[in-house]
C-alpha cells in the first residue's frame, strides 16, 4: 500500500508542477490546488500509514492508535491552503478584470507604470 | 566602579528627541528652551562622573542584551570618551542657542532639534560604548542622523544632493567597518571593547590584521573626509550653518578620529598603520589646505580647511608615538574651539549680508564689529599665531613631524607638514582680510550688521576658550593628559603644555609658514587665476557618473534576472529544489527499510486508478478549464477516502468538506474568466517543463517511500497519554487543535480571517478601479440558463438547511470526543448557507441574513482569545484548557470544557472567512450586471397562471 500512496504523491507533485509552470493563471491555481494536494499527504504520511487505528481514544482495552500529530498539523494546514488558494483566486480575477488577459507572465506592453492591475494587487 | 547614570546618560538625548515635536507647539523659544534640557542634563550626569575619571578610574555600566551573540549593552567612560562626551554635549548646547536665532520662521524648528538630538545620542552612544557591535549600532546612526540633518533644507537641491552624496559615501565606510569590527571581535573572542584593546599584542600578530585594519581605516577615513573621501564634507555644506558648525567641525567628522584614537591599542604601532595613516593624513592636509585657499564661498573654505585640520589628526596618530597622541588630543580640543567659533561666524555674516562669496564681501570690520572681532581671533587660531590655542597644538605638530622619517627620508613629512601649515596661514588670513578688512563696499545684497546677542553669544564664549587656552595652556593640561593616556594606554612622557619651547625645528617652520603664507596671500589674485584656469578633477562630477554607471550596472542585471516571467521563476525554483533534494540525498546514507509493506485491498486501488487518472486528465485537457474543474474535484474526493481508511477521520471530513467549498468558489470566479486556456507554450517549453515536473514527482514519491518503509520516533505518546488526563477529550486530533498546538490554530484562525478580509478589500478595490468598466460591459448573456433557480432545487436546499445546520452542530459537539471538530463544523455551517445562496439567489438569500460576516471573523476571533485569556486568570499559562462534567437529567452526563469555547472561535471564524470570500465574488457578479432575483424562484409555479405567457422571468427582476 505504500507504493499506493507514494506514487500518488508523486503523480499529484508532477502535476502540480507541470500545471504551475503554464502561462495563465487559472491552470497555475489548478496546479497549487494539486501541489496543497500533494503537500497535504506527503506530511500526513510522515506518521507512517496505519489501518483502524483512528486517533481516537478507545475506553476498554489496549488499542493502538496512529500518529495524531500530522493529522492534527495537516487538517489546519487543509483550511489554511483553502483560505490561500481563495485569496490567489481572487488576485487573478482582478488581475484578469483589469487587464483583460489572464497571462501570468508580464510581457513589454506590461509595464508595471502603465497598468494599474499590478498596483492593486 | 559601576554608575547607572552612564546609560541614562546615553539615552537622554534620544529620550529628548521627542521633547521638540511636542514643544514646537508652545512656541520657538519654549522649543529651544526645552531642547536644552536634556543637553543639560546629560552634561550634568558627565560633571557627576568626571571626578571618578579625573581619579584614574574607568566609570563603567553593562546591561545584557542578547548575549547569544556577544552583544551587551555596555558602556564606558574613560579620559578619551569623557573628552568626546563632553566635547559633543558642550557645542551641542552652544548650537541649540545659535540655532533658535539662525532658523528663519519658515524653517520647521520642532524638526530641526529632533534630528539634532538624535543625532547628538547617536554620536553620544559611540563614545561611550564598551561593546563594538553596540559603537557600531551608533556608528551608523550618525550617518542615518547626519543625512537628516544636511538635508534638512528639502526644497535645496544641493542639500538633498551632499545629504545623498554623505550617506553614500559615509555608508559605505561603515559596511566597510562591520566587517573590519567582526573581524577583530572574531580574533580576540569578545566584542567587548575593553577585551579588544587589551589584546594588541595578539591582533597585531594575527594573520587577518591587515585586512581589519584596513576595513576599519575604510570606515575612520570615510567619516573623516580624508583624501580620497574627503570630496563629500564640502557638499554636506549645503546644510544650516549650525549643523556644519556642530556635524563639520566638532563632532562627525572626529568620530573617524575618535575611532582611530579608540583603537589605537589594539591597532597602531605596526609599519602599516604608519604608512598607511600617516601618509593619508599628510596628503589630505596638504590638499585640502591647499583648496581652501581658492575657495571663494565662505562655507567651502571652512569645510576644505575642516578636511585639511582632520588629515593633521589624522597623520599625528599615524606617527605612533606618545606625543604624537597628546599633540592630537591637544589639537582635538584646540581645533572644535576655532574652527565652531569660525562657522558660525560664517553663518551670522550670511545671516546679514545674505551672501558667503567672499569676492562681493570684504569692509565688514567697521559693520559688524564684534562678528569681525570673534572671527578675526578664531581665524588667527586656525593660522597658528602665537597667543591661541592653535599655535600650541601645531608647534607640536611641527616638532613631531620634524623628526619623522618616510622612507628612510628625512625631509619629506617635515616639508609637507610646513607646507601645509604655510598654506593654512593662507586661507586663514584671506578669511580675515577678504571678509572683514578692506573699504566699506556699497554692494551687499543686504546692508550687514551685528545680530543679536543669542547669535554670537555661543561663537563668543568659544573664542574666549580659543584665547585662555592659548595664553594659560595649563589650564588645559589635566584633560588632554588624561584623554592621551587613555589613548595610548597609559605610559606618557612627561611633558608639560607650554607657550615657549626655546628654539627649536618647530619655531622655523612656524616662522616659515607664517611668513610663506603672508607672501601667498599678497600673491592671492594672480594665483587664484592660474588656478581657475588649470585643469582639475571635479569630485562631484567623478561621483555621480559612478553612482550612474552602477545605476546602470544594476537596472541590466535586473532586467535580465528579474524580467516579470513567473513561469520562469517557477521552473528556475522548480529545477534548482530538485536538484538540491538530489545533492542532499546523495550526500547522505539510508537506512535499511524496516517496516513492513501493507497489503493492497481491492477498493483502494479503485480509488488510486480513480486519483491517477483524474490527474492525467486534469494534466492533459488543462486547456478546457471546466472540465479539469470538475475532474480536480476527483481528486479531492480519492484524497478524502483515503484518509477514512488511513485511520484519519478528521481529515477526511475537513478535506471533503474544503474539496466542495473550494470547487464552489473556483466555478465562481471561472464565470468571470475565460472558459478556455490558448495553446501558447511550444512542443520544446512543454517538454521541459513536462521534465521538470517529472522529476520533481519522482523524487517527492521516492523520498515518501523512503520514509513509509523505515520506522520513526514520534512526540505524540505524550499526546496520546494526556489527552484525556490533561484535555479532557478523546479526539486527540481535537485535543491537539484547541489544547496541546493551540496557539498554532489560534495563529491560523487569524490568517484564515485575513485572508477573508484581504479577499474584500481585493473586491473593494476592484470595483473602485478601472475593472469595474470592464465589468459592467461583461456580455454573459451568451451562456446562461434561463432557469437559474429552478424549484427542485429551491425546495430541496431549503428541506436540507436545518438537516445541515443539525448536523453542524452535532459535529461541532462532538467534536472533543469524536472526529468533527469547530473547523469541519464551520466548513459544513457554510455548505449549508452556501447552497441557499447558490439556489435562491443571492440577493434573496442576503435579505435574510443578519449577521455580517466582518465581525463574526473579528468575534471568532475574540473567543477564542478570551478563552485563551481566561487561563491566565487560573494563574495557568496562555489557552491552558479547563473541564468538568456536568450531569443534568433526563439527559445523559455530559462534559464542559473551555476547549469547546475555543472551538467555538474557530467555527465562527471559518464561516465568517468562508462566506466573506463568497459574498465578495457575489459582489462582483452583482457589479458585473447580472440581474438580481427578488424572488426565490424564477418560475414559481404557485404564482404562474396557467396559459399566461406575459409573466416573463425579466419581469420579476430588478437591476
Amino acid at each position: 500500500m505504500e507504493i499506493l500512496v507514494a506514487s500518488a504523491v508523486g503523480v499529484l507533485t508532477a502535476a502540480g508542477v507541470y500545471l504551475i509552470l503554464r502561462l495563465r493563471a487559472f491552470p497555475v491555481i489548478l496546479g497549487i490546488s494539486f501541489l496543497s494536494y500533494a503537500v497535504n499527504v506527503f506530511l500526513f504520511s510522515t506518521g507512517r500509514i496505519a489501518v483502524n487505528m483512528p486517533p481516537v481514544l478507545q475506553p476498554y482495552g489496549d488499542a493502538s492508535y496512529t500518529d495524531p500529530l500530522p493529522q492534527a498539523l495537516v487538517l489546519t494546514a487543509i483550511v489554511i491552503s483553502f483560505g490561500m488558494t481563495a485569496v490567489l483566486v481572487m488576485v487573478a480575477l482582478g488581475a484578469f478584470l483589469e487587464s483583460a488577459d489572464d497571462k501570468i507572465d508580464m510581457t513589454d506592453d506590461h509595464d508595471t507604470t502603465t497598468q494599474p492591475a499590478e498596483q492593486s494587487e | 566602579m559601576d554608575s547607572a547614570l552612564l546609560p541614562i546618560m546615553a539615552i537622554l538625548p534620544f529620550l529628548g528627541a521627542l521633547v521638540p515635536g511636542l514643544m514646537i507647539r508652545a512656541g520657538r523659544n519654549a522649543c529651544a528652551t526645552f531642547t536644552a534640557v536634556p543637553t543639560i542634563l546629560a552634561l550634568v550626569f558627565l560633571g557627576l562622573m568626571a571626578p571618578a575619571v579625573f581619579r584614574g578610574e574607568v566609570v563603567q555600566a553593562q546591561i545584557e542584551w542578547l548575549p547569544a551573540l556577544g552583544l551587551s549593552a555596555s558602556f564606558f567612560l574613560d579620559g578619551l570618551g569623557l573628552l568626546f562626551a563632553a566635547m559633543i554635549l558642550g557645542v551641542g548646547l552652544l548650537i541649540i542657542l545659535y540655532a533658535r536665532f539662525y532658523l528663519s520662521g519658515d524653517d520647521p524648528m520642532g524638526q530641526f532639534y529632533t534630528y539634532l538630538l538624535l543625532f547628538q545620542g547617536a554620536m553620544l552612544g559611540i563614545v561611550v560604548s564598551d561593546n563594538i557591535l553596540l559603537l557600531l549600532i551608533f556608528w551608523e546612526l550618525t550617518s542615518l542622523s547626519s543625512f537628516l540633518l544636511i538635508g534638512y533644507w528639502k526644497h535645496l537641491p544641493e542639500g538633498r544632493q551632499g545629504a545623498r552624496m554623505a550617506l553614500t559615501v559615509t555608508g559605505a565606510g561603515g559596511l566597510a567597518m562591520i566587517g573590519g569590527m567582526l573581524i577583530l571581535g572574531n580574533i580576540v573572542g569578545s566584542y567587548n571593547l575593553t577585551d579588544i584593546l587589551a589584546a594588541g599584542d595578539l591582533i597585531k600578530a594575527s594573520d587577518w590584521y591587515m585586512p581589519a585594519l584596513i576595513l576599519i581605516l575604510l570606515g575612520a577615513f570615510t567619516k573623516s573626509a580624508q583624501f580620497p573621501f574627503h570630496f563629500w564634507l564640502p557638499h554636506a555644506m549645503a546644510a544650516p550653518t549650525p549643523v556644519s558648525a556642530y556635524l563639520h567641525s566638532a563632532t562627525m567628522v572626529k568620530a573617524g578620529v575618535f575611532l582611530m584614537a579608540r583603537m589605537w591599542p589594539a591597532l597602531a604601532g605596526t609599519d602599516a598603520w604608519f604608512y598607511i595613516v600617516a601618509s593619508v593624513g599628510l596628503i589630505t592636509m596638504v590638499i585640502g589646505a591647499l583648496i581652501a585657499l581658492f575657495k571663494d564661498d565662505l562655507k567651502a573654505l571652512l569645510a576644505f580647511s575642516t578636511v585639511s585640520h582632520l588629515g593633521l589628526l589624522t597623520m599625528l596618530l599615524g606617527f605612533g608615538t606618545p606625543m604624537a597622541a597628546i599633540a592630537a588630543v591637544f589639537h582635538i580640543i584646540n581645533h572644535l574651539t576655532f574652527k565652531a567659533a569660525l562657522f558660525m561666524t560664517a553663518g551670522i555674516v550670511d545671516h546679514e549680508a545674505h551672501t558667503r562669496d567672499i569676492k562681493r564681501l570684504g569692509g565688514l570690520a567697521k559693520l559688524m564689529p564684534v562678528t569681525a572681532l570673534i572671527g578675526t581671533v578664531a581665524a588667527l587660531s586656525m593660522a597658528g599665531i602665537p597667543l591661541f590655542n592653535g599655535f600650541l597644538s601645531k608647534e607640536m605638530m611641527l616638532e613631531e613631524a620634524s623628526h619623522t622619517y618616510w622612507l628612510g627620508n628625512d625631509w619629506i613629512v617635515p616639508g609637507l607638514a610646513t607646507f601645509g601649515a604655510l598654506l593654512s596661514v593662507a586661507y586663514s588670513l584671506r578669511f580675515i582680510f577678504h571678509v572683514f578688512g578692506g573699504p566699506v563696499r556699497e554692494d551687499y545684497p543686504h546692508k550687514p550688521h551685528d545680530p543679536p546677542v543669542g547669535m554670537w553669544a555661543s561663537p563668543a564664549l568659544l573664542v574666549v576658550l580659543v584665547v585662555v587656552i592659548g595664553v594659560l595652556p595649563w589650564v588645559a593640561e589635566p584633560m588632554v593628559m588624561l584623554a592621551a593616556g587613555a589613548v595610548t594606554g597609559g605610559d606618557l612622557p612627561d611633558v608639560h603644555l607650554k607657550l615657549w619651547h626655546g628654539i627649536t625645528p618647530a619655531l622655523f617652520m612656524s616662522i616659515i609658514a607664517v611668513a610663506g603664507g603672508a607672501v601667498l596671500l599678497a600673491m592671492h589674485r594672480p594665483l587664484d587665476r592660474l588656478w581657475i584656469a588649470s585643469p582639475r578633477p571635479e569630485a562631484k562630477a567623478i561621483f555621480d557618473a559612478f553612482v550612474a554607471a552602477c545605476v546602470t550596472a544594476t537596472r541590466r542585471f535586473t532586467d535580465a534576472t528579474h524580467n516579470g516571467a513567473i513561469s520562469r521563476y517557477l521552473a528556475i525554483f522548480a529545477a534548482s529544489t530538485v536538484l538540491l533534494g538530489y545533492l542532499a540525498w546523495r550526500g547522505g546514507g539510508m537506512a535499511p527499510a524496516t517496516r513492513e509493506i501493507l497489503p493492497v485491498p481491492p477498493v483502494l486501488a479503485v480509488g488510486w486508478f480513480l486519483l491517477i487518472c483524474a490527474t492525467a486528465y486534469v494534466v492533459v485537457m488543462h486547456r478546457h478549464r471546466f472540465r479539469a474543474l470538475v475532474l480536480i474535484s476527483i481528486v479531492g474526493l480519492a484524497i478524502s477516502t483515503g484518509f477514512v481508511y488511513m485511520s484519519a477521520p478528521d481529515l477526511a471530513l475537513t478535506q471533503i468538506t474544503v474539496e466542495t467549498v473550494t470547487i464552489l468558489l473556483l466555478l465562481l470566479a471561472l464565470h468571470f474568466l475565460p472558459k478556455h486556456s490558448p495553446d501558447e507554450s511550444g512542443m520544446g517549453k512543454r517538454m521541459l517543463d513536462g521534465a521538470i515536473a517529472l522529476c520533481a514527482g519522482g523524487g517527492v514519491a521516492a523520498l515518501t517511500f523512503a520514509f513509509l518503509t523505515r520506522d520513526f520516533s514520534t512526540i505524540s505518546d505524550y499526546h496520546l497519554a494526556n489527552s484525556y488526563k490533561g484535555g479532557g477529550g478523546t479526539n486527540v486530533v481535537n485535543v491537539i487543535l484547541v489544547d496541546f498546538r493551540g496557539y498554532d490554530t489560534f495563529g491560523e484562525i487569524i490568517v484564515l480571517g485575513i485572508a477573508g478580509l484581504t479577499i474584500y478589500a481585493l473586491m473593494e478595490a476592484l470595483l473602485n478601479g478601472p475593472a469595474s468598466r470592464r465589468l459592467r460591459n461583461m456580455d454573459f448573456s451568451q451562456d446562461r440558463s434561463r432557469d437559474r433557480h429552478p424549484l427542485m432545487m429551491v425546495i430541496a436546499t431549503r428541506v436540507m438547511m436545518p438537516i445541515a445546520v443539525v448536523v453542524a452542530i452535532f459535529i461541532f459537539l462532538r467534536g472533543h470526543n469524536q472526529p468533527g471538530g469547530g473547523f469541519v463544523a464551520g466548513l459544513v455551517a457554510s455548505i449549508a448557507l452556501l447552497m441557499q445562496y447558490m439556489a435562491s439567489g443571492f440577493a434573496w438569500t442576503q435579505n435574510r441574513q443578519r449577521i455580517e460576516y466582518h465581525s463574526m471573523i473579528g468575534s471568532g476571533v475574540v473567543i477564542a482569545g478570551l478563552t485563551g485569556m481566561g487561563a491566565w486568570l487560573a494563574g495557568k499559562p496562555f489557552l491552558t484548557s479547563a473541564f468538568g462534567y456536568v450531569h443534568l437529567p433526563p439527559i445523559e452526563e455530559f462534559e464542559l470544557a473551555t476547549a469547546m469555547l475555543f472551538d467555538l472561535g474557530v467555527f465562527l471564524c471559518v464561516l465568517g472567512a468562508v462566506m466573506l470570500m463568497l459574498y465578495s465574488l457575489s459582489r462582483i457578479a452583482r457589479y458585473a450586471g447580472e440581474t438580481v432575483n427578488v424572488e426565490p424562484m424564477d418560475y414559481d409555479p404557485s404564482q404562474a397562471i396557467l396559459g399566461d405567457d406575459d409573466t416573463t422571468p425579466d419581469a420579476k427582476e430588478e437591476r
